[in-house]
Protein backbone atom coordinates (compact mmCIF):
# COMPACT_ATOMS: atom_id res chain seq x y z
CA UNK A 1 0.00 0.00 0.00
CA UNK A 2 1.20 3.51 -0.77
CA UNK A 3 1.58 5.70 2.32
CA UNK A 4 2.97 8.90 0.84
CA UNK A 5 2.73 10.23 -2.67
CA UNK A 6 4.89 13.21 -3.51
CA UNK A 7 4.20 15.19 -6.67
CA UNK A 8 6.45 17.87 -8.18
CA UNK A 9 7.71 18.97 -4.78
CA UNK A 10 9.79 22.16 -4.85
CA UNK A 11 11.00 23.93 -1.75
CA UNK A 12 12.73 27.25 -1.27
CA UNK A 13 14.16 28.95 1.77
CA UNK A 14 14.22 32.58 0.65
CA UNK A 15 16.05 32.27 -2.67
CA UNK A 16 17.74 28.93 -1.93
CA UNK A 17 16.14 26.17 -3.97
CA UNK A 18 16.40 23.36 -1.43
CA UNK A 19 14.37 20.63 -3.14
CA UNK A 20 13.89 20.41 -6.89
CA UNK A 21 10.97 18.68 -8.59
CA UNK A 22 10.85 15.61 -6.35
CA UNK A 23 8.41 12.85 -7.31
CA UNK A 24 8.24 9.65 -5.29
CA UNK A 25 6.13 7.24 -3.29
CA UNK A 26 6.70 5.78 0.14
CA UNK A 27 5.18 2.36 0.87
CA UNK A 28 3.49 1.31 4.09
CA UNK A 29 5.59 -0.75 6.48
CA UNK A 30 8.85 -0.20 4.67
CA UNK A 31 12.02 1.42 5.88
CA UNK A 32 12.99 4.00 3.33
CA UNK A 33 16.57 5.17 3.79
CA UNK A 34 17.43 8.60 2.51
CA UNK A 35 21.11 9.20 1.83
CA UNK A 36 23.14 11.98 0.29
CA UNK A 37 25.88 14.44 1.20
CA UNK A 38 25.15 17.34 3.56
CA UNK A 39 23.07 20.14 2.03
CA UNK A 40 21.48 17.68 -0.38
CA UNK A 41 17.97 18.34 1.02
CA UNK A 42 17.50 15.11 2.99
CA UNK A 43 16.45 16.75 6.24
CA UNK A 44 14.35 19.36 4.43
CA UNK A 45 12.56 16.49 2.70
CA UNK A 46 11.92 14.77 6.03
CA UNK A 47 10.67 17.92 7.72
CA UNK A 48 8.27 18.52 4.83
CA UNK A 49 6.44 15.29 5.63
CA UNK A 50 5.33 16.45 9.11
CA UNK A 51 5.21 20.12 8.11
CA UNK A 52 7.92 21.13 10.56
CA UNK A 53 9.38 23.37 7.87
CA UNK A 54 6.32 25.58 8.32
CA UNK A 55 8.00 27.01 11.42
CA UNK A 56 10.62 28.61 9.21
CA UNK A 57 9.33 31.97 8.02
CA UNK A 58 11.36 31.88 4.80
CA UNK A 59 9.93 28.48 3.78
CA UNK A 60 8.06 28.25 0.47
CA UNK A 61 6.72 25.14 -1.22
CA UNK A 62 5.01 24.10 -4.43
CA UNK A 63 3.71 20.70 -5.44
CA UNK A 64 1.86 18.28 -3.19
CA UNK A 65 2.52 15.71 -0.50
CA UNK A 66 -0.31 13.25 0.03
CA UNK A 67 -0.70 11.02 3.05
CA UNK A 68 -3.00 8.15 2.03
CA UNK A 69 -4.32 10.26 -0.86
CA UNK A 70 -5.07 13.29 1.30
CA UNK A 71 -3.06 16.50 0.84
CA UNK A 72 -1.18 17.08 4.10
CA UNK A 73 -2.01 20.78 3.93
CA UNK A 74 -5.67 19.88 4.36
CA UNK A 75 -5.04 17.84 7.49
CA UNK A 76 -5.01 19.66 10.84
CA UNK A 77 -1.33 20.12 11.59
CA UNK A 78 -1.71 18.68 15.12
CA UNK A 79 -3.49 15.61 13.75
CA UNK A 80 -0.89 15.21 11.01
CA UNK A 81 2.00 15.34 13.48
CA UNK A 82 0.27 12.83 15.70
CA UNK A 83 0.19 10.45 12.74
CA UNK A 84 3.75 11.23 11.70
CA UNK A 85 6.20 11.06 14.58
CA UNK A 86 9.76 12.31 14.43
CA UNK A 87 13.02 11.40 16.11
CA UNK A 88 15.64 14.13 15.89
CA UNK A 89 19.37 13.95 15.19
CA UNK A 90 20.39 14.69 18.76
CA UNK A 91 18.65 13.09 21.71
CA UNK A 92 16.39 15.91 22.84
CA UNK A 93 14.61 14.96 26.03
CA UNK A 94 12.28 17.63 27.36
CA UNK A 95 13.27 19.01 30.79
CA UNK A 96 10.87 16.62 32.52
CA UNK A 97 11.08 13.23 34.20
CA UNK A 98 11.48 10.04 32.17
CA UNK A 99 7.81 9.21 32.69
CA UNK A 100 6.59 12.69 31.79
CA UNK A 101 8.71 12.76 28.63
CA UNK A 102 6.89 9.72 27.30
CA UNK A 103 3.51 10.83 28.64
CA UNK A 104 3.84 14.36 27.24
CA UNK A 105 2.29 13.74 23.82
CA UNK A 106 -0.55 11.65 25.21
CA UNK A 107 -1.33 14.30 27.81
CA UNK A 108 -1.36 17.01 25.15
CA UNK A 109 -4.00 15.01 23.30
CA UNK A 110 -6.23 15.16 26.33
CA UNK A 111 -5.52 11.90 28.18
CA UNK A 112 -5.27 12.46 31.93
CA UNK A 113 -6.20 9.14 33.52
CA UNK A 114 -3.23 7.90 35.50
CA UNK A 115 -3.81 4.24 34.71
CA UNK A 116 -4.06 4.83 30.94
CA UNK A 117 -0.96 6.99 30.98
CA UNK A 118 1.01 4.39 32.96
CA UNK A 119 0.00 1.61 30.57
CA UNK A 120 0.84 3.60 27.46
CA UNK A 121 4.17 4.78 28.85
CA UNK A 122 5.17 1.22 29.73
CA UNK A 123 4.10 -0.09 26.34
CA UNK A 124 6.05 2.63 24.51
CA UNK A 125 9.17 2.07 26.60
CA UNK A 126 8.92 -1.68 25.96
CA UNK A 127 8.71 -1.09 22.21
CA UNK A 128 11.79 1.13 22.34
CA UNK A 129 13.68 -1.52 24.39
CA UNK A 130 14.19 0.87 27.29
CA UNK A 131 11.69 -0.39 29.85
CA UNK A 132 14.00 -2.79 31.66
CA UNK A 133 16.65 -0.09 32.09
CA UNK A 134 14.37 2.63 33.44
CA UNK A 135 11.36 0.95 35.08
CA UNK A 136 12.67 1.66 38.59
CA UNK A 137 13.62 5.27 37.95
CA UNK A 138 10.73 6.71 35.95
CA UNK A 139 10.57 9.83 38.14
CA UNK A 140 14.19 10.80 37.57
CA UNK A 141 15.10 13.60 35.19
CA UNK A 142 15.48 12.38 31.61
CA UNK A 143 18.83 14.17 31.47
CA UNK A 144 20.30 11.55 33.80
CA UNK A 145 20.11 8.88 31.08
CA UNK A 146 23.03 8.15 28.79
CA UNK A 147 22.97 9.46 25.21
CA UNK A 148 21.82 6.13 23.74
CA UNK A 149 19.14 5.74 26.40
CA UNK A 150 17.98 9.30 25.78
CA UNK A 151 17.59 8.56 22.08
CA UNK A 152 15.55 5.44 22.80
CA UNK A 153 13.49 7.54 25.21
CA UNK A 154 12.82 9.91 22.31
CA UNK A 155 11.72 6.95 20.21
CA UNK A 156 9.41 5.80 23.02
CA UNK A 157 8.03 9.32 23.31
CA UNK A 158 7.24 9.30 19.61
CA UNK A 159 5.66 5.82 19.75
CA UNK A 160 3.48 6.70 22.74
CA UNK A 161 1.39 9.08 20.63
CA UNK A 162 0.44 6.17 18.34
CA UNK A 163 1.84 7.33 15.00
CA UNK A 164 1.57 5.55 11.63
CA UNK A 165 4.84 6.89 10.27
CA UNK A 166 8.10 7.59 12.08
CA UNK A 167 10.66 9.96 10.65
CA UNK A 168 14.22 9.45 11.83
CA UNK A 169 16.59 12.35 11.22
CA UNK A 170 20.12 10.91 11.53
CA UNK A 171 19.11 9.30 14.82
CA UNK A 172 22.48 7.73 15.47
CA UNK A 173 24.77 10.60 14.60
CA UNK A 174 25.68 11.17 18.24
CA UNK A 175 25.75 7.57 19.40
CA UNK A 176 28.45 4.93 19.90
CA UNK A 177 28.32 1.69 17.84
CA UNK A 178 26.57 -0.37 20.53
CA UNK A 179 23.83 2.21 21.08
CA UNK A 180 23.55 2.52 17.29
CA UNK A 181 23.00 -1.22 16.96
CA UNK A 182 20.24 -1.08 19.59
CA UNK A 183 18.47 1.78 17.80
CA UNK A 184 18.77 -0.07 14.46
CA UNK A 185 17.33 -3.24 16.02
CA UNK A 186 14.42 -1.22 17.33
CA UNK A 187 13.82 0.26 13.88
CA UNK A 188 13.74 -3.11 12.13
CA UNK A 189 11.22 -4.47 14.63
CA UNK A 190 9.11 -1.31 14.44
CA UNK A 191 8.77 -1.78 10.69
CA UNK A 192 6.01 -4.37 11.20
CA UNK A 193 3.72 -1.71 12.66
CA UNK A 194 5.02 1.54 11.25
CA UNK A 195 6.25 3.13 8.07
CA UNK A 196 9.77 4.43 8.63
CA UNK A 197 11.71 7.11 6.79
CA UNK A 198 15.34 7.19 7.87
CA UNK A 199 17.62 10.04 6.91
CA UNK A 200 21.20 9.04 7.51
CA UNK A 201 24.71 10.18 6.76
CA UNK A 202 25.91 6.66 7.36
CA UNK A 203 25.74 4.79 4.04
CA UNK A 204 26.34 1.45 5.77
CA UNK A 205 23.40 2.08 8.06
CA UNK A 206 21.17 2.64 5.03
CA UNK A 207 22.40 -0.64 3.60
CA UNK A 208 21.79 -2.48 6.90
CA UNK A 209 18.24 -1.39 7.65
CA UNK A 210 16.65 0.07 4.52
CA UNK A 211 14.22 -1.84 2.31
CA UNK A 212 14.56 0.85 -0.28
CA UNK A 213 17.05 3.67 -0.53
CA UNK A 214 16.70 7.15 -1.99
CA UNK A 215 19.76 9.15 -3.02
CA UNK A 216 19.54 12.95 -2.93
CA UNK A 217 22.11 15.31 -4.40
CA UNK A 218 21.87 19.14 -4.39
CA UNK A 219 18.13 19.03 -3.81
CA UNK A 220 17.38 16.49 -6.53
CA UNK A 221 16.21 12.94 -6.10
CA UNK A 222 18.80 11.11 -8.20
CA UNK A 223 17.74 7.54 -7.67
CA UNK A 224 15.26 5.51 -5.64
CA UNK A 225 15.29 1.73 -5.69
CA UNK A 226 15.55 -1.46 -3.65
CA UNK A 227 18.48 -1.14 -1.28
CA UNK A 228 20.30 -4.18 -2.79
CA UNK A 229 20.05 -2.65 -6.23
CA UNK A 230 21.27 0.76 -5.14
CA UNK A 231 24.27 -0.81 -3.46
CA UNK A 232 25.11 -3.36 -6.19
CA UNK A 233 23.97 -2.00 -9.54
CA UNK A 234 23.03 1.70 -9.25
CA UNK A 235 21.68 3.23 -12.45
CA UNK A 236 23.28 6.63 -11.98
CA UNK A 237 27.03 6.99 -11.74
CA UNK A 238 26.68 9.76 -9.14
CA UNK A 239 24.92 7.28 -6.83
CA UNK A 240 27.73 4.84 -7.44
CA UNK A 241 30.30 7.50 -6.67
CA UNK A 242 28.62 8.52 -3.40
CA UNK A 243 28.17 5.02 -1.98
CA UNK A 244 31.75 4.17 -2.85
CA UNK A 245 32.80 7.24 -0.86
CA UNK A 246 34.18 9.15 -3.80
CA UNK A 247 32.50 12.35 -2.62
CA UNK A 248 30.23 13.55 0.15
CA UNK B 1 61.90 48.26 24.92
CA UNK B 2 58.29 47.81 25.99
CA UNK B 3 57.70 45.08 28.44
CA UNK B 4 54.44 43.28 27.64
CA UNK B 5 54.08 42.07 31.23
CA UNK B 6 54.34 45.59 32.58
CA UNK B 7 51.80 46.81 30.01
CA UNK B 8 49.48 44.09 31.20
CA UNK B 9 49.97 45.03 34.85
CA UNK B 10 49.23 48.67 34.07
CA UNK B 11 46.11 47.67 32.18
CA UNK B 12 44.94 45.48 35.05
CA UNK B 13 45.57 48.33 37.47
CA UNK B 14 43.29 50.68 35.53
CA UNK B 15 40.61 48.05 35.12
CA UNK B 16 40.69 47.44 38.86
CA UNK B 17 40.62 51.17 39.54
CA UNK B 18 37.54 51.60 37.37
CA UNK B 19 35.80 48.78 39.20
CA UNK B 20 36.70 50.25 42.60
CA UNK B 21 35.41 53.66 41.51
CA UNK B 22 32.06 52.05 40.96
CA UNK B 23 32.03 49.95 44.09
CA UNK B 24 33.30 52.54 46.58
CA UNK B 25 30.45 55.10 46.23
CA UNK B 26 27.84 52.34 46.47
CA UNK B 27 29.55 50.97 49.56
CA UNK B 28 29.82 54.42 51.11
CA UNK B 29 26.13 55.15 50.57
CA UNK B 30 25.15 51.89 52.20
CA UNK B 31 27.56 52.41 55.13
CA UNK B 32 26.44 56.00 55.81
CA UNK B 33 22.76 55.11 55.64
CA UNK B 34 23.19 52.13 57.92
CA UNK B 35 25.32 54.10 60.35
CA UNK B 36 22.93 57.03 60.62
CA UNK B 37 19.66 55.22 59.98
CA UNK B 38 19.93 52.05 61.99
CA UNK B 39 19.74 53.78 65.41
CA UNK B 40 16.34 55.18 64.43
CA UNK B 41 14.88 51.78 63.69
CA UNK B 42 12.69 50.37 66.41
CA UNK B 43 9.20 48.91 66.51
CA UNK B 44 7.62 52.25 67.25
CA UNK B 45 9.29 53.89 64.21
CA UNK B 46 8.00 51.17 61.92
CA UNK B 47 4.48 50.86 63.31
CA UNK B 48 3.50 54.36 64.41
CA UNK B 49 1.87 57.28 62.67
CA UNK B 50 4.01 60.38 62.11
CA UNK B 51 3.39 63.05 64.72
CA UNK B 52 4.26 66.71 65.36
CA UNK B 53 4.37 67.61 61.66
CA UNK B 54 6.48 64.51 60.85
CA UNK B 55 9.18 65.55 63.31
CA UNK B 56 8.40 62.62 65.58
CA UNK B 57 6.58 59.33 65.57
CA UNK B 58 6.90 56.66 62.87
CA UNK B 59 6.53 56.08 59.16
CA UNK B 60 3.93 53.30 59.17
CA UNK B 61 1.52 54.89 56.64
CA UNK B 62 4.38 55.52 54.22
CA UNK B 63 5.47 51.85 54.39
CA UNK B 64 1.91 50.66 53.87
CA UNK B 65 1.40 53.15 51.04
CA UNK B 66 4.50 51.97 49.23
CA UNK B 67 3.45 48.33 49.62
CA UNK B 68 0.00 49.14 48.21
CA UNK B 69 1.49 51.03 45.26
CA UNK B 70 3.98 48.31 44.45
CA UNK B 71 1.35 45.57 44.64
CA UNK B 72 -1.02 47.58 42.49
CA UNK B 73 1.67 48.26 39.91
CA UNK B 74 2.61 44.60 39.65
CA UNK B 75 -1.01 43.45 39.51
CA UNK B 76 -1.43 45.66 36.48
CA UNK B 77 1.96 45.35 34.78
CA UNK B 78 2.78 41.64 35.15
CA UNK B 79 -0.20 40.14 33.28
CA UNK B 80 -0.13 42.72 30.51
CA UNK B 81 3.66 42.67 30.22
CA UNK B 82 3.82 38.88 30.15
CA UNK B 83 1.08 38.55 27.54
CA UNK B 84 2.76 41.19 25.38
CA UNK B 85 6.10 39.41 25.74
CA UNK B 86 4.53 36.08 24.73
CA UNK B 87 2.95 37.71 21.71
CA UNK B 88 6.17 39.43 20.65
CA UNK B 89 8.45 36.44 21.08
CA UNK B 90 6.13 33.61 19.98
CA UNK B 91 3.49 34.96 17.62
CA UNK B 92 4.51 38.26 16.04
CA UNK B 93 6.00 37.96 12.57
CA UNK B 94 9.41 39.49 12.18
CA UNK B 95 8.41 42.52 10.12
CA UNK B 96 8.98 46.27 10.25
CA UNK B 97 6.01 46.91 12.55
CA UNK B 98 7.17 44.32 15.09
CA UNK B 99 10.67 45.72 15.03
CA UNK B 100 9.37 49.25 15.59
CA UNK B 101 7.27 48.02 18.52
CA UNK B 102 10.25 46.25 20.06
CA UNK B 103 12.43 49.32 19.62
CA UNK B 104 9.72 51.52 21.14
CA UNK B 105 9.50 49.27 24.20
CA UNK B 106 13.24 49.36 24.73
CA UNK B 107 13.19 53.14 24.43
CA UNK B 108 10.28 53.44 26.85
CA UNK B 109 12.56 52.02 29.51
CA UNK B 110 14.76 55.08 29.11
CA UNK B 111 12.00 57.69 29.47
CA UNK B 112 12.61 59.83 32.61
CA UNK B 113 10.27 58.90 35.42
CA UNK B 114 8.94 62.43 35.82
CA UNK B 115 7.52 62.15 32.30
CA UNK B 116 5.57 59.09 33.39
CA UNK B 117 4.34 61.13 36.36
CA UNK B 118 3.07 63.86 34.07
CA UNK B 119 1.46 61.28 31.79
CA UNK B 120 -0.24 59.61 34.77
CA UNK B 121 -1.51 62.99 35.95
CA UNK B 122 -3.02 63.78 32.55
CA UNK B 123 -4.51 60.36 31.84
CA UNK B 124 -5.51 58.78 35.15
CA UNK B 125 -5.94 61.71 37.53
CA UNK B 126 -7.53 64.25 35.21
CA UNK B 127 -8.95 62.54 32.13
CA UNK B 128 -10.20 59.32 33.73
CA UNK B 129 -11.10 61.28 36.90
CA UNK B 130 -9.46 58.83 39.32
CA UNK B 131 -8.13 61.85 41.22
CA UNK B 132 -4.87 61.63 43.13
CA UNK B 133 -5.34 58.07 44.31
CA UNK B 134 -3.65 54.73 44.88
CA UNK B 135 -5.29 53.54 41.65
CA UNK B 136 -3.81 56.36 39.57
CA UNK B 137 -0.38 56.01 41.22
CA UNK B 138 -0.30 52.21 40.79
CA UNK B 139 -1.24 52.47 37.13
CA UNK B 140 1.41 55.12 36.54
CA UNK B 141 4.08 53.01 38.23
CA UNK B 142 2.78 49.98 36.32
CA UNK B 143 3.24 51.72 32.99
CA UNK B 144 6.72 52.79 34.05
CA UNK B 145 7.86 49.21 34.78
CA UNK B 146 6.07 47.61 31.79
CA UNK B 147 9.09 47.96 29.48
CA UNK B 148 11.36 46.27 32.03
CA UNK B 149 8.92 43.39 32.45
CA UNK B 150 8.31 42.98 28.72
CA UNK B 151 12.00 43.11 27.81
CA UNK B 152 13.19 40.66 30.47
CA UNK B 153 10.25 38.31 29.86
CA UNK B 154 10.92 38.32 26.14
CA UNK B 155 14.55 37.49 26.73
CA UNK B 156 13.54 34.69 29.09
CA UNK B 157 11.09 33.24 26.56
CA UNK B 158 13.55 33.49 23.70
CA UNK B 159 16.28 31.76 25.69
CA UNK B 160 14.22 28.54 25.80
CA UNK B 161 15.85 26.39 23.10
CA UNK B 162 14.03 26.21 19.77
CA UNK B 163 14.56 22.44 19.79
CA UNK B 164 12.19 22.04 22.77
CA UNK B 165 9.48 23.76 20.78
CA UNK B 166 10.11 21.55 17.76
CA UNK B 167 9.95 18.40 19.87
CA UNK B 168 6.68 19.47 21.45
CA UNK B 169 5.13 20.43 18.12
CA UNK B 170 6.37 17.25 16.46
CA UNK B 171 4.44 15.25 19.07
CA UNK B 172 1.24 16.90 17.90
CA UNK B 173 0.98 19.51 20.64
CA UNK B 174 -0.58 22.78 19.53
CA UNK B 175 1.37 25.99 19.56
CA UNK B 176 -0.40 27.24 22.66
CA UNK B 177 0.16 23.91 24.46
CA UNK B 178 3.83 24.18 23.59
CA UNK B 179 4.03 27.68 25.02
CA UNK B 180 2.01 26.77 28.09
CA UNK B 181 3.73 23.50 28.99
CA UNK B 182 7.27 23.83 27.63
CA UNK B 183 8.23 27.44 27.00
CA UNK B 184 6.62 29.22 29.96
CA UNK B 185 7.75 26.84 32.74
CA UNK B 186 11.33 27.16 31.54
CA UNK B 187 11.11 30.93 31.27
CA UNK B 188 9.61 31.57 34.71
CA UNK B 189 12.89 32.32 36.53
CA UNK B 190 13.79 35.01 34.00
CA UNK B 191 10.30 36.46 34.13
CA UNK B 192 10.36 36.53 37.93
CA UNK B 193 13.73 38.23 37.97
CA UNK B 194 12.51 40.96 35.63
CA UNK B 195 9.34 41.40 37.65
CA UNK B 196 11.18 41.81 40.93
CA UNK B 197 13.65 44.26 39.43
CA UNK B 198 10.64 46.22 38.17
CA UNK B 199 9.15 46.08 41.67
CA UNK B 200 12.33 47.49 43.15
CA UNK B 201 12.24 50.36 40.70
CA UNK B 202 8.57 51.05 41.40
CA UNK B 203 9.20 51.11 45.14
CA UNK B 204 12.00 53.65 44.88
CA UNK B 205 10.69 56.20 42.37
CA UNK B 206 9.39 59.57 43.55
CA UNK B 207 8.49 61.44 40.39
CA UNK B 208 5.71 59.16 39.05
CA UNK B 209 3.82 59.26 42.37
CA UNK B 210 4.40 62.94 43.01
CA UNK B 211 1.39 64.14 41.01
CA UNK B 212 -0.69 60.98 41.01
CA UNK B 213 -1.04 59.69 44.56
CA UNK B 214 1.44 60.90 47.14
CA UNK B 215 0.06 62.72 50.14
CA UNK B 216 2.24 65.30 51.85
CA UNK B 217 1.02 64.37 55.31
CA UNK B 218 -1.74 61.85 55.92
CA UNK B 219 -1.40 60.35 59.40
CA UNK B 220 -3.85 57.49 58.76
CA UNK B 221 -4.04 54.47 56.49
CA UNK B 222 -5.73 54.82 53.08
CA UNK B 223 -9.35 53.68 53.08
CA UNK B 224 -9.73 52.54 49.47
CA UNK B 225 -7.89 52.52 46.16
CA UNK B 226 -9.40 55.93 45.44
CA UNK B 227 -7.75 57.37 48.53
CA UNK B 228 -4.43 59.19 48.58
CA UNK B 229 -1.53 57.59 50.39
CA UNK B 230 1.88 58.43 51.75
CA UNK B 231 4.84 56.65 50.19
CA UNK B 232 8.40 56.15 51.38
CA UNK B 233 10.36 57.93 48.62
CA UNK B 234 8.08 60.97 48.64
CA UNK B 235 8.00 61.05 52.43
CA UNK B 236 11.79 61.07 52.42
CA UNK B 237 11.80 63.97 49.98
CA UNK B 238 9.30 65.88 52.12
CA UNK B 239 11.08 65.49 55.44
CA UNK B 240 14.44 66.24 53.86
CA UNK B 241 13.54 69.41 51.99
CA UNK B 242 10.04 70.67 52.81
CA UNK B 243 9.79 70.41 56.58
CA UNK B 244 12.34 72.30 58.68
CA UNK B 245 13.98 70.86 61.78
CA UNK B 246 13.39 67.19 61.18
CA UNK B 247 15.80 65.09 63.19
CA UNK B 248 18.53 63.58 61.00
CA UNK B 249 17.79 60.22 62.62
CA UNK B 250 14.27 60.15 61.20
CA UNK B 251 15.47 61.05 57.71
CA UNK B 252 18.16 58.42 57.60
CA UNK B 253 15.85 55.93 59.26
CA UNK B 254 13.35 56.42 56.43
CA UNK B 255 16.11 56.09 53.86
CA UNK B 256 17.28 52.93 55.58
CA UNK B 257 13.82 51.35 55.43
CA UNK B 258 13.43 52.25 51.74
CA UNK B 259 16.88 50.97 50.86
CA UNK B 260 16.31 47.74 52.78
CA UNK B 261 13.03 47.19 50.98
CA UNK B 262 14.58 47.64 47.53
CA UNK B 263 17.73 45.64 48.29
CA UNK B 264 15.62 42.87 49.77
CA UNK B 265 13.63 42.59 46.54
CA UNK B 266 16.80 42.53 44.46
CA UNK B 267 18.19 39.85 46.75
CA UNK B 268 15.07 37.74 46.23
CA UNK B 269 15.52 38.13 42.45
CA UNK B 270 19.13 37.02 42.67
CA UNK B 271 18.26 33.98 44.81
CA UNK B 272 15.52 32.87 42.43
CA UNK B 273 17.81 33.21 39.43
CA UNK B 274 20.58 31.31 41.16
CA UNK B 275 18.31 28.46 42.24
CA UNK B 276 16.83 27.95 38.79
CA UNK B 277 20.18 28.26 37.06
CA UNK B 278 21.46 25.40 39.15
CA UNK B 279 18.51 23.27 38.10
CA UNK B 280 18.88 24.10 34.41
CA UNK B 281 20.12 21.18 32.37
CA UNK B 282 20.76 22.44 28.87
Amino acid sequence: MVKFEIHDLNIWFDSTHALKQVNMEIQSNEILSVIGPSNSGKTTFLRTLNRLNDLNTSFKMTGAVELEREDIKRIDVEVLRRKIGMVFALPLPLPLSIFENVAYGIRMHGENKKKVLEDKVEEALQQAYLWEEVKDRLDESAFKLSGGQQQRLCIARTLAVGPEVILFDEPCSGLDPISTAKVEDAMIKLKQKYTIVLVTNNVKQAARVGDRTAFFLSGELIELDKTDKIFTTPQDKRTDGYIRGKFG
Amino acid sequence: MRNPYRTQRVAFFFLLLATLLIVIPVGLIVVVIIQKGLPAINWQFLSDMPRQGMRAGGIFPAIVGTLYLVSGAILFALPIGLLAAIYLSEYAKDNLLTRIIKLAIVNLAGVPSVVYGLFGLALFVVFLKFGASILAGSLTLGIMILPVIITTSREALESVPQSFREVSLSLGASKWQTIRHIVLPNAIPGILTGTILGLGRAAGETAPILFTVAAFYLPRLPKSIFDQAMALPYHLYVISTQVPNVDEKIRYGTAFVLLTLVLFMNLVAIIIRYKFRKKKKW
